[in-house]
């Protein structure tokens, strides 16, 4: 188990900057994830730790050495990429028996047996091992090249979005199974993703990638309650948080559009330009609330509606129990809990009580 | 639009361009067929009539069918069973040689290299090149007392390709040097499509340069080159312009050599004809088992 840690990481291909000065570190059996869009430099930063490739500039440290200039096999990690990358023409048990019998580490034909045994039992992929891999559906295909990870026990576990390309139910199943697994390995994981609900779900930790820059790091709850700018807002939850520009004028915040919403606290906020964040779950409707707007659009999800709301040109959402009934245009008021408000400078965007 | 002709069946749509199917049939089918027919199918079956008579193409004498003699007389021939294991000696080396050369040339290519077309173009140069033109400048090559390989590897007048121990091996050395470049083109097409990221996840497997190579790319360069092999074989085994051209030794004598010899030479057109069909049943065995460990390769 290990330690890893980024420093002043930088990669260009070419013209092309895929990371930036990162900085990057990752707990001894922390669950890592690394969110971000395409193109954003995930599985560069991934592809790097792995050794698969070498940065630009800056330094990778896994357990506090220096690993800049070994080669995969060395830092003993281990990958699970988003198309498997089974070996062909094999059953599932070569695949297993494959990081075991490397001449680098031989192990006895009796402890392969035992360790592939083992994974097998774990991931339940035990009635599929004489099986040749081509032949497996989409989510034993996963499941088999997370066991090829796990058989050898790595320092470090690497993931590229190993559950993108399968199906919903699946995909759910599999990230609490993933979860659990590293609960019990008690291994650090490097996990990217572009899902958010997944980087919730899952991460101890996230970090937030964008074009090549790491943007915010935290828990879940920290990145979800207070992100660090408008950016982190918007790609994190689902639906977003509520962006709404406006100021704070004699103690209520004022919508560009004229509408008053209570507000507390912050003077220092007064007189500029600012953008207030406000998660949909943190919106309510209530027949006396100071603003009016109708209902563009109602989303029934079952454990909650999403209710999209038109205000003036622009449009909110806020999540309503599921038996309020509300109809398509009708007028409803809302307010929002004032305590719960983000505020993003308005210009650039960067949430203020992160600015200082 | 597009619905439109998607309704339409393939005589109509054929018809919206100007040609119906019978007049297809009559310019492209009808004339290819015919061709084939007449230059394939109809001596191939006239042949094997020849084989069971004792017709000779340079006389008049009425033809006699004589059953199963020319067969028989061909099979207890010593000088063709010797001109036989000659033969597949000479496809044994040479399918081996290009095998290994090919192969070898696919693996250093198959990497990122500074001018890598012009390399590989130039490389395939010698396949390109017709085989009678080959075999002329490997004989200078090969001359005893002037050629540059002797003067280059620093032997006396080595002969090569009238030393009765020599000559096939040259023959086989030159025909190495001409087909390699095409079994290094079909070798290189199944490497660059071994896909790169197992090469990856076999790397932090912790797998060495050997054991990649036996477990990932050969199982899955495997059936590609097979069908490098059967052509190589069928070829060789027909191999005639370049052995004909370069030498007259008689240990380096091949079986096209010596049908040509009995068919065009000694116009025995009978027994002639009953060695080509021996030799067709030949090759047709030999292709067929390696088809066979192709399907195999490809199931696995």
């Amino acid at each position: 188990m290990a330690h890893i840690r980024l420093k002043g990481i930088s990669k260009t291909f070419g013209n092309h900057v895929a990371l930036k000065d990162l900085d990057l570190e990752i707990a001894d059996g922390e669950f890592f994830v690394l969110l971000g869009q395409t193109g954003a430099g995930k599985t560069t930063t991934l592809r790097l730790v792995a050794g698969l490739e070498k940065p630009t500039a800056g330094q990778i440290f896994i357990d506090g050495q220096d690993v800049g200039d070994w080669g995969a096999a060395e830092r003993d990690v281990a990958l699970v990429l988003q198309q498997y990358s089974l070996y062909p023409r094999y059953t599932v048990r070569e695949n297993l028996e494959f990081p075991l019998k490397s001449p680098i580490r031989k192990s006895s034909p009796d402890e392969i047996k035992a360790q592939v045994d083992r994974v097998a039992k774990t991931l339940r992929i035990e009635h599929l091992m004489d099986r040749k891999v081509d032949r497996l559906s989409g989510g034993e295909m996963q499941r088999v090249s997370i066991g090829r990870a796990i058989v050898r026990r790595p320092r470090v576990f690497l993931m590229d979005e190993p559950l993108s390309a399968l199906d919903a139910k699946l995909r759910e199943a599999l990230r609490t199974e993933l979860k659990n697994l590293q609960v019990n390995l008690g291994a650090t994981f490097l996990f990217v993703t572009h899902d958010q609900v997944e980087a919730m779900a899952m991460g101890d930790k996230i970090g937030v990638l964008n074009n090549g820059q790491l943007v915010q790091t935290g828990t879940p709850h920290e990145i979800y309650a207070n992100p660090v700018n408008t950016f982190v807002a918007r790609a994190v939850g689902s639906p977003p948080m509520n962006l709404i520009n406006g100021q704070v004028e004699q103690g209520s915040a004022v919508t560009a559009a004229g509408q008053r919403l209570p507000f507390d606290g912050h003077d220092a906020a007064a007189g500029r330009a600012l953008t207030f964040g406000i998660r949909p779950e943190d919106l309510y409707l209530e027949g006396g609330a100071p603003v009016a707007a109708r209902v563009h659009d109602v989303e029934n999800h079952g454990v909650a509606k999403i209710v999209t709301l038109r205000l003036g040109d622009s449009l909110l959402q806020a999540t309503v129990p599921t038996q309020t009934s509300l109809k398509i245009d009708e007028e409803v008021r809302f307010s929002w809990h004032p305590e719960k408000v983000v505020l993003f400078d308005g210009a650039s965007g960067i949430n203020l009580r992160h600015a200082g | 639009m597009a619905n439109l002709i998607t309704t339409l069946d393939p005589a109509s749509r054929a018809a919206s361009r100007g040609w119906s199917d019978t007049t297809i049939r009559n310019v492209f089918v009808i004339p290819t067929v015919a061709f084939l027919i007449i230059f394939n199918v109809f001596p191939l079956l006239y042949s094997l009539g020849f084989s069971f008579t004792d017709f000779r193409a340079s006389s008049k004498a009425p033809v006699n069918f004589v059953g199963f003699k020319n067969y028989i007389n061909v099979l207890a021939d010593p000088v063709i069973w010797r001109t036989f294991s000659t033969t597949l000696w000479y496809v044994i080396v040479s399918v081996t040689g290009q095998f290994i050369v090919g192969f070898g040339l696919a693996l250093l290519l198959n990497r990122p290299l500074p001018f890598k077309g012009l390399l590989t173009t130039l490389l395939m140069l010698p396949m390109m090149l017709s085989p009678v033109v080959v075999g002329l400048f490997w004989k200078l090559i090969y001359d005893p007392s002037w050629g540059i390989l002797n003067y280059a590897l620093g032997l006396g007048p080595v002969a090569w390709l009238s030393d009765a121990n020599l000559a096939l091996y040259a023959v086989a050395i030159t025909d190495i040097w001409m087909w390699s470049p095409f079994v290094m083109l079909l070798s290189l097409a199944g490497l660059s499509a071994v896909p790169k990221h197992l090469y990856e996840a076999a790397s932090i497997d912790r797998a060495g340069k050997l054991y990649t190579f036996f477990r990932i790319t050969l199982p899955l360069v495997a059936p590609i080159l097979l069908i490098a092999v059967i052509f190589r074989t069928m070829e060789a085994f027909k191999t005639f312009d370049i052995a004909f051209v370069m030498t007259g030794q008689p240990a380096a004598e091949l079986i096209s050599s010596r049908l040509y010899k009995m068919a065009f030479q000694q116009w025995q057109t009978g027994p002639s004809s009953a060695l080509a069909y021996i030799i067709l049943i030949m090759v047709l065995c030999i292709t067929n088992i390696y088809v066979k460990y192709l399907n195999k390769a490809k199931e696995r």
